[in-house]
Order: structure tokens, then C-alpha cells, then sequence
């Protein structure tokens, strides 16, 4: 008797623009394998929505993805912060990492309100920071992706970060080796790559987040043996796909 | 001086090929430096100007189609040779090209060029054709997003001085008809509706994951293309934009076209619908050449370029044959196998659609130079269930393991994966003898995968070198 999971993927549409929808992928393929039953819901501006959701996923965009989106996305606020603050895993990469923050302010002086999940706010740049990052975090280790942003965000006082760099011009803003924010489970970030394929450390906190709030506790009773040897057999490959990315140059 | 300055450039170009400088753009850098105006001045002999063929998917065949049409057609082409789709590139190529007093024998340039240079190209040489193909994801990390290439893009077609030539079904490219200059004729070449679905526009990327399983979209989520076409396109354009030129069916090396209400089947030497596709883009600018050139030629009273009838475009059509790296086939060992370059999603995607696994090995080689783009993302845009069944035998190039995880999560099996692309090619050719095989390759990895082939049996030189 397998369980479900609701994973939402937030604006596929208009959000998701450097191979994103592979950690939706991901998610999806990992439940399996964990033995659960994923079901994704792709929310678009104007959808329904759906009754249960146990996890967010979004993306990356575009300034007009972002303008086509944010009537809708300031309409569903509420309900975002609510579920982030009763717990719900998130992950919001880049362009939704910046509208999860407090505001974005572009090079020529427009701001964008952001909806405060994430006590963080970005002002444009010029100058895009691009190119192959390893960052450290105490609970997933390195973490390994490729960051392509001309925002710079800054995390207020007390604001976690997902991880360190250790280089300047890269990261949050390029100036205090902060990447990404980490804020009750959800993680916002700019590592695209895309990010959970070459971390199943973060994908498993994702996944075992949403299956305990959803039932109680994570198991893995449903699994079969063929299931668990693909899953080790995918890590192994993750592991050596790790290693050459983080030795490549930016 | 101004007449001295070839001579300089071209001694230049002989030295550097010498001393294996190779580097194609090495003379041109010289002569930027040493004379500034040779591109401008050189190129504006030319009495039916400048075809420029930019975008993200196609640029290299389809240059090669209009070049080899207009050739076909009687004309006297000049173009830039594959790879060197840069403007000291080009500079290059023409020195190689021009007299020592600086004149270029051709009656027309068809010039490749990458949409960040074409910006450049276009301060300096106002071309009369634009051929603007297609925005897609590629090389974001150069470029920063879709849009800013598109905007790069519109630079080409405010300066274009004949016919802009745009692809209806990219609602990007479409919507650059509003850039075009008032006395510049806009022209479209489009798909038939029943062949749209080979073609996902880059905003479909987003259903990677929807394709088949689980997925369940909330609501009315299907995407409106024409209602992108209709906003972004200026009124007065806006209804129903009629085609030039329609690929309006496809068959095994077989193509029909729509031209003035009427069809044109033919026999064609390309594989793959997306380069049947290009052929319609190509079709389409060199229409409009040929008009111009037919109406230029009754007032010089010069009869070389008569009037072109339909039949005659379509039978130049029939003769081109696929370039380097899209569809080209090499005999290894009693197997063909064939070199497919991929260098985006949609690319990648209309390549694994094109040519069918089955009854083929499938070999897929990923570096992440900076040719290749270093930035790996772009893997988990591209749909891959399609190989599941057959599998892919041998996975290589720097980010193999990228390539094999990727191919993990959408359940293709893998046999082996081996970062040494020189290993691996040759074990992979040789395997299976007889069997075609298909090579799905990155730039880089296809010059690699060229210089290995070379070794084993004749390489054509495809004017990239080995």
C-alpha cells in the first residue's frame, strides 16, 4: 500500500528556465523509488489549487516569465507564507528565490515586492555572477550547481544561508560568501544545474520532510529491493557527476 | 594604402596557416587593427548585398542551403566557412577570397552569423537580407536569458535595408517584424498546423517533466502560442500572418512546400524534419533574392538572373546536401554512423526525434567547454524516454557522468560510460559491425569524435578541419 505525495511545481510555464524541471523530476523518481507515489501538480497562473500539497518546487525566469506570473503569485502570498510557516519543504531557485525574499530592485531603480518568506532582498547589477559553484553546508555537505544571476541578494541579521563559497564575486552578492537561504524548510537558492540530480542530500531532506508531515514519519516499508538497488545505483552515478563538476572551471 | 592592405592581410593569413597558427580569426584580427574599413568597403561591391542568417537552432545548414541554392540558382556566392560565424571570422574568409586590389568576385554574401556577433556585423555592414531563425535556449550563460537574445536579434532586423525574412511559429522571432525599418519588406516562411507538434517552441521546455507518468496539471495550464503571436505582433500584421513559404508535410528524404497558394514535393538529400524546416527558411530568403535580383537585371538589361520559377527553387533545393555535423554519415567498418551535433535542448530534442533508435546503437558524448557551454542545465530540458527502449551503448566526453545521470532519471538504461572520448569512440564504432550507429555529440566533442574517425577510415574535411 504505497502513500502519496502532492508535489506542486510552482509556474512551469513562465518559471523555469535552466533545466529546473529536473528536480521536479527528481522528487518524483526518488518517491518512486522510496516507494511512495508522487503525484505532480504543475500550477500555472489561474490554475486550481490543489487540495493536499506536501512540497513546492520553483524555478528560474525571465523578466517577462516573472511579470506574467507575479499578479497571480501576490494573490497566492498568503497561502505560500502560511505553508511555510506551517513547514511545507520548498525549494525556489533563482528568479522565485528572489520573489520569495523582501523586495527586487533592478539597475534602474524599479522594485519588485517580493513576498517576505525569506528575509533577504536583492538589488540588480550589471555585472551577471556566472558559472560552476561548490558551496558548503553543515547539513548537505558540498553542494554542487551553476549559478547564472545578475541579482545580489542580501540575507538580513539572522538569516541562514543554504551555504558558504569560498571565493568573492560569487554566491548570494559576490561579497559576503553567503549562497542561497535556508528559512524554516525552505531552501531558496541560485545553484540551477539542475540542483537535486547532483544533491540527493537535499532532495532526501525534501522528500522526508514532506512524508513526515504528511504521515508521520518517513518510511521505506513499500520499497523493493530492485527499487533500493536503483537508488544506490543512481547515487553512485550522482557521485561521479559530483566530482568532475566540482573540479571544472567556473 | 587602402589597396595595400589585402596584400598585408592576405600575407598575414598565409604565415599564420604556416606557422599552424590555425586560428581562423587571427588575420582578421590583424586587419581590424590595420584597416578598419575593409569589411564595409569590401562587402559593399557587391551588387545584390548581404544575406545574414542568424539564430540559435540551424544557422550553419541553413546558411549552407542558401548559399548553395543562390549558387544553383546562377549567382556568384561569397560565404563564411562553418565555424567561423564571428566577424573576424569573416574578415578572415574574405581575405582569402579578395583580390590583391581588394575586389571580392561575387555577386552576393551569405554570411553566417552568432547573434551576439551579428550586433557587431550590423554597425558595421547593413545587410539586405536578414534570415532570423529561431530564439531557443542555448549558451544562456553568454547570453543571460531567451529575451536578451531576441533583443540582440532586433538589432539585425532595424538595420536590414531589403527583406527580413522571419520564422512565424517562434513567437520571438515574430514579433520582431515591429523592429523592421518601414521600406524593409517583412516575409515569413511556417509550418503547416499538422507538423507544429515537431516543433515545440522554447516556451513548451517546461514539459519535460508532464510528458508521460504522474503528472497532473491543475486547471487549464495549456499554453496559447498564437495569443503570444497575436500580442507581439504590430496591427496591420496581425491577422493571420500569410507565409511565403509553408513546409506543409514531410516523408523519408522527401519534403512538400507551399508557395502562392500552391504545393511543390521533392526528393531531398537532408535528414531530419527540422532541416527540412530550415530548407523552407531558405526558400524563403532566396525568393526574395531572386525577385530582387530578376527585377535589378531586367533594368541593367543583364539576362543572367532571369526570373525564377517556383520549379526551379525547388529543384535547388533537392540538391543540397546536409552539412557538417547534421546528418553527416561516415562508413566505419562496414557501419554507418552517424555525427549529430547538439549544442541545446530543442536541438537535442528534434534530433532524438528525427532519427529513430531503433535498429541503432546510440552513443552520446557531453564536454562543457566553452564552445559546448559549460553550464550542464540544459540536459534535463531535453527528453530522453525515447531511448528507453533501445538504451544508449556507450556514454562519454568531460561530463559523462552528468550525461549518464540525467539518462538515469528518465530510466534509459546505460552499458558503459568512459570520460575518454578517444576509448570510447573507438570501442563504440567497432562494436556491433554493421549496425548503424547514431553519435549525438557537442561541439567540441564532435571535432574529437571527427580527429578519432579520421584515424579509423577517410573523414571528409568538412571545412572545419580535423
Amino acid at each position: 500500500m504505497s502513500k502519496t505525495i502532492d508535489i506542486m511545481s510552482l509556474y512551469p510555464k513562465d518559471m523555469n528556465i535552466y533545466g529546473d524541471s529536473g528536480n521536479v523530476l527528481t522528487i518524483r523518481r526518488r518517491l518512486e523509488l522510496y516507494g511512495y507515489e508522487p503525484v505532480i501538480h504543475q500550477y500555472n497562473q489561474g490554475d486550481g489549487w490543489p487540495e493536499h500539497v506536501d512540497m513546492i518546487l520553483g524555478g528560474g525566469g525571465q523578466d517577462t516569465g516573472q511579470k506574467k506570473i507575479i499578479d497571480d503569485f501576490y494573490m497566492r502570498a498568503d497561502l505560500l507564507r502560511r505553508l511555510a510557516a506551517d513547514g511545507v519543504p520548498m525549494l525556489m531557485i533563482c528568479g522565485l528565490y528572489q520573489l520569495f525574499g523582501e523586495y527586487f530592485e533592478t539597475v534602474d531603480g524599479t522594485r519588485l515586492e517580493g513576498i517576505g518568506i525569506i528575509g533577504a532582498y536583492t538589488v540588480g547589477q550589471d555585472v551577471r555572477m556566472i558559472g560552476n559553484l561548490v558551496e558548503h553546508s553543515s547539513q548537505f555537505g558540498d553542494v554542487i550547481g551553476y549559478e547564472n544571476h545578475s541579482g545580489q541578494t542580501f540575507l538580513r541579521d539572522g538569516v541562514q544561508p543554504l551555504g558558504t563559497v569560498d571565493a568573492e564575486g560569487r554566491g548570494n552578492n559576490g561579497k559576503d560568501h553567503t549562497e542561497g537561504a535556508r528559512v524554516n524548510n525552505v531552501i531558496g537558492t541560485y545553484m540551477h544545474g539542475s540542483l537535486l540530480p547532483k544533491n540527493p542530500a537535499i532532495s532526501d531532506f525534501l522528500i522526508t520532510t514532506a512524508a513526515t508531515r504528511r504521515y508521520g514519519s518517513f518510511d521505506t516499508a513499500s520499497q523493493t529491493k530492485d527499487q533500493a538497488a536503483e537508488l544506490a545505483r543512481l547515487d553512485r552515478v550522482a557521485d561521479n557527476a559530483r566530482k568532475i563538476a566540482a573540479a571544472r572551471p567556473r | 594604402m587602402m589597396f595595400a592592405t589585402p596584400a598585408i592581410g592576405k600575407l598575414v593569413r598565409a604565415a599564420s596557416r604556416i606557422t599552424k597558427h590555425g586560428g581562423s580569426a587571427f588575420p582578421g584580427k590583424i586587419m581590424e587593427t590595420i584597416d578598419p574599413g575593409f569589411l564595409t568597403r569590401t562587402l559593399a561591391q557587391l551588387p545584390y548585398g548581404v544575406v545574414l542568417v542568424s539564430g540559435t537552432n540551424g544557422k550553419t545548414t541553413t546558411t549552407r542551403m542558401v548559399a548553395s541554392m543562390l549558387s544553383d540558382l546562377g549567382l556568384k556566392v561569397f560565404t563564411n566557412p562553418t565555424g567561423s560565424n564571428f566577424v573576424r571570422g569573416v574578415v578572415s574568409a574574405l581575405l582569402n577570397e579578395v583580390s590583391l586590389s581588394g575586389r571580392l568576385d561575387a555577386d552576393i554574401a551569405v554570411l553566417e552569423l552568432d547573434e551576439a556577433y551579428a550586433v557587431h556585423f550590423v554597425k558595421q555592414v547593413k545587410p539586405r537580407y536578414a534570415l532570423l531563425l529561431n530564439v531557443m535556449r542555448d549558451q544562456l550563460d553568454r547570453f543571460g536569458e531567451i529575451d536578451t537574445t531576441a533583443k540582440l536579434l532586433s538589432h539585425v532586423a532595424e538595420t536590414t535595408t531589403g527583406t527580413v525574412v522571419l520564422n512565424r511559429e517562434d513567437p520571438r522571432i515574430a514579433a520582431l517584424a515591429a523592429k523592421v525599418p518601414a521600406d524593409t519588406q517583412v516575409k515569413y516562411f511556417g509550418l503547416a498546423e499538422n507538423l507544429k507538434h515537431y516543433f515545440p517552441s522554447d516556451d513548451d521546455m517546461a514539459t519535460t517533466v508532464s510528458v508521460e507518468g504522474n503528472a497532473v496539471a491543475v486547471g487549464s495550464a495549456a499554453a496559447n502560442h498564437a495569443s503570444v503571436i497575436a500580442d507581439a505582433v504590430p496591427a496591420g500584421r496581425k491577422h493571420a500572418l500569410p507565409a511565403d513559404v509553408t513546409l506543409t508535410a514531410v516523408g523519408d528524404h522527401e519534403a512538400t512546400f507551399g508557395m502562392d497558394g500552391q504545393t511543390y514535393s521533392t526528393a531531398v538529400k537532408l535528414e531530419g524534419v527540422y532541416n527540412l524546416y530550415n530548407a523552407a527558411a531558405a526558400l524563403a530568403v532566396v525568393r526574395a533574392v531572386m525577385a530582387d535580383a530578376s527585377a535589378q537585371s531586367k533594368a541593367a538589361a543583364n539576362a543572367r538572373a532571369c526570373a525564377v520559377s517556383a520549379d526551379e527553387l525547388i529543384a535547388a533545393v533537392s540538391r543540397v546536401t546536409p552539412a557538417f555535423g547534421r546528418g553527416e554519415v561516415i562508413n566505419v567498418n562496414g557501419s554507418p554512423v552517424e555525427l549529430l551535433l547538439v549544442k541545446n535542448p530543442m536541438g537535442f530534442r528534434l534530433s532524438l526525434a528525427s532519427f529513430s533508435p531503433a535498429d541503432a546503437d546510440t552513443m552520446i558524448i557531453i564536454n562543457d567547454q566553452y564552445a559546448d557551454g559549460r553550464d550542464m542545465s540544459w540536459l534535463w530540458d531535453v527528453d530522453f524516454t525515447s531511448l528507453r527502449q533501445s538504451g544508449v551503448g556507450m556514454v562519454s566526453g568531460v561530463r559523462a557522468w552528468d550525461m549518464a545521470l540525467r539518462l538515469g532519471y528518465d530510466q534509459v538504461p546505460v552499458e558503459h560510460v568512459n570520460t575518454d572520448t578517444e576509448q570510447a569512440v573507438t570501442a563504440f564504432v567497432n562494436a556491433n559491425p554493421g549496425t548503424r550507429k547514431h553519435i549525438y555529440c557537442t561541439y567540441t566533442a564532435m571535432l574529437k569524435t571527427r580527429a578519432v574517425l579520421g584515424r579509423i577510415t577517410e573523414v571528409s574535411d568538412a571545412g572545419v578541419g580535423r
